[in-house]
């Protein structure tokens, strides 16, 4: 039984990486499929906006809320601005964009492309020569690899926007102000490797819910099965490419 | 392809074109049919339908009351009359098989679900294929077609072993092969429109978009369902969406259409028109069929000939009329 289960567990791992390994064949080579690609990054991109606008501004308020007490005993506030600013373009603002575009686009990738094996409709593209892998999991993967980071970074913006909101309840500041002191603590080493990051956060969550999508088994409710273990794998993935990360931007540090 | 069928058939497949017929096939391909069943072929049928002494004789012809050993394809019916015939032997003059299938063997874990099917269909020509459900015959269509890969035997479509291609030579075969599945599996995410444009847009790039749209609309006409052209799929009932599935596997003007159960699900009526628009655009388009099905009606439109499978293998062969008229019990089954 454990003997299987090692099996399998290697079997599985080993098809997925080849899945991925598929992508960067595909991806520089054309024909490239340019409009299913901007219609993907018009889903994953414009349609996530607000949720993560909103997320991203709860954020920044809490973030800014949070720390006045322990800055405003140090007689602080006016650290206030690079503290908020440090955390969210650091960790909040990628790691909460990854982690909300896992549950929405990995989930929904899960679930289509799963239906589309499971109703033939990948068999379908395969017989007619299109090839889906080209046609379904290039385009989307993608299109969450270039739209997260953006995604990540007007995150970053709105947070901030939140914690001057939250600033202002008890100090006043200009906008102009809060911003300047914002960057002013921001260096090259924190923005450069949390941009990098996110790049690699959009990629796995694509690749991961087109993965469990396109190899959805059959019946419908391997469906469910493939969205809801895209967002498990994929948050996972996010998380553990994140500690990397970190690790990585230490020891350059 | 590989990766659809992952999980159940992890490494035989690379080595299976060799180690290729299931025991007992390659034995009875030399010596002549066993135990004197040639001799009362010869003299019981008429018009050298009987199988003849040197070709080879179908595997596992044993009678139909012995057990046969696993791995040996299961019998065959006992009618002389309906023996599965080579190519060359029930219609000569026809020309090559433009598609031969050999020896085909295909399993799920430990369930044996094809256990060598022979067969071919010559040029211009309506085969029938009847099983109950379950016998595999989508697994077989999909296996001509690359969807899935048989264990071992060897499918030739227009002369090319389909195992030995690469992925683009392929690809460059099934754009001369149409499949209309089981569900029709039209793309639910686009509109009747678009669904027919697809696999043209992706095929012939230079093609402009009133010519797409010229072809889409007359192909639509020919299944009888131009007006619905802006609707979505899912809006459409099922005979409708088969209809459609049609039109989108014609457009790329195949030579050779495997249509899965076209007919099963729909109303007496629907299902005629679709079998009257199988032999429709046989007529027209000049293509070769394979058409899998358990609707008599359908099967006695537009068979030019039948093969029955039962058991993963060929078990009788013969026309409409010819097959009606048996005494098999396993066959009036299908014709109550
Ligand atoms: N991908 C697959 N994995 C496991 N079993 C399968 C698969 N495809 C088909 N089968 C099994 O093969 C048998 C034949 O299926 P099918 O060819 O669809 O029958 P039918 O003759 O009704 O079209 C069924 O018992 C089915 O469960
Ligand atoms: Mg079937």
């Amino acid at each position: 039984m454990q003997r299987t289960l090692n099996k399998t567990f290697f079997y599985n791992a080993g098809d997925m990486v080849a899945f991925m390994a598929r992508f960067f064949k595909y991806v520089f080579k054309p024909p490239y499929e340019i409009r299913e690609t901007l219609y993907q990054c018009y889903l994953v991109g414009y349609k996530s906006t607000f949720l993560i606008g909103l997320t991203g501004f709860i954020m920044g308020v809490v973030l800014a809320i949070q720390t006045r007490p322990s800055m405003a005993e140090f007689g602080a506030i006016s650290l206030i601005p690079g503290m908020v600013s440090v955390s969210v373009v650091r960790e909040i603002g990628p790691v909460i964009t990854a982690i909300i575009c896992a549950g929405k686009i990995g989930s929904r990738m899960g679930a289509e492309l799963g239906s589309m094996r499971v109703t033939e409709q990948i068999d379908a593209m395969e017989v007619s020569a299109i090839n889906p892998y080209r046609y379904l999991v290039v385009t989307r993967t993608v299109a969450t690899t270039l739209m997260v980071p953006l995604l990540a970074i007007y995150a970053d913006i709105i947070a901030l926007y939140g914690g001057y909101i939250a600033m202002n309840i008890h100090d006043k500041t200009s906008l102009q102000h809060f911003f300047v002191a914002a960057m002013h603590h921001l260096e090259f080493i924190d923005v450069f490797p949390a941009v990098i990051k996110t790049f690699f956060f959009g990629w796995v969550i694509g690749i991961i819910g087109c993965y469990k999508g396109y190899n959805a088994r059959r019946g419908t409710e391997s469906v469910g099965i493939a969205a809801n273990s895209a967002v498990v794998a994929s948050s996972l993935a996010v998380f553990i490419i994140d500690l990397i990360a970190a690790q990585i931007t230490d020891l350059l540090s | 392809m590989k990766e659809q069928n992952n999980d159940t058939e992890p490494i035989d497949n690379a080595s299976s074109d060799e180690a290729a017929s299931p025991a007992g096939k390659a034995a009875s391909d030399e010596a002549a049919s066993p135990a004197g069943k040639a001799a009362s072929d010869e003299a019981a049928s008429p018009a050298g339908k009987a199988n003849s002494g040197e070709g080879p004789s179908p595997a596992g012809k044993t009678a139909p009351d012995e057990v046969s050993p696993p791995g040996t394809p299961p019998p065959t019916t006992p009618d002389p009359n309906l023996q599965p015939t080579e190519p060359g032997q029930a219609a000569s003059g026809r020309g090559e098989p433009i598609i031969i299938i050999k020896g085909v063997c295909k399993s799920f874990g430990d369930h044996n679900v094809l256990r060598g099917v022979d067969m071919y269909v010559y040029k211009g020509e309506n085969l029938v294929i009847l099983g109950k459900s379950g016998s595999g015959k989508s697994v077989l269509i999909k296996c001509m077609v690359g969807l899935e890969t048989p264990d071992s035997g060897a499918i030739e479509i227009f002369g090319q072993d389909i195992s030995r291609l690469s992925y683009d030579e392929l690809n460059a075969m099934r754009i001369r092969i149409g499949f209309l599945f089981q569900n029709s599996a039209l793309y639910d995410s686009m509109t009747v429109r678009e669904n027919l444009a697809f696999p043209l847009r992706q095929h012939k790039k230079t093609m402009t978009r009133e010519k797409i749209d010229a072809i889409s609309m007359e192909m639509l006409e020919n299944v009888g369902l131009a007006d619905a052209i802006d609707q979505m799929p899912s809006k459409l009932s099922g005979g409708q969406n088969k209809r459609i599935g049609l039109a989108r596997t014609l457009i790329l003007r195949p030579q050779i259409m495997l249509y899965d159960e076209p007919t099963t699900g729909l109303d007496t009526g629907t299902a005629r028109e679709i079998s009257e628009l199988i032999c429709k655009m046989k007529d027209k388009y000049k293509i070769s069929s394979i058409i899998i099905t358990h609707d008599m009606p359908c099967a006695k439109l537009t068979a030019d000939r039948i093969v029955m499978l039962r058991d993963g293998a060929v078990y009788a062969e013969g026309s409409y009329e010819e097959l009606e008229r048996s005494d098999d019990e396993w066959i009036k089954t299908f014709f109550y």
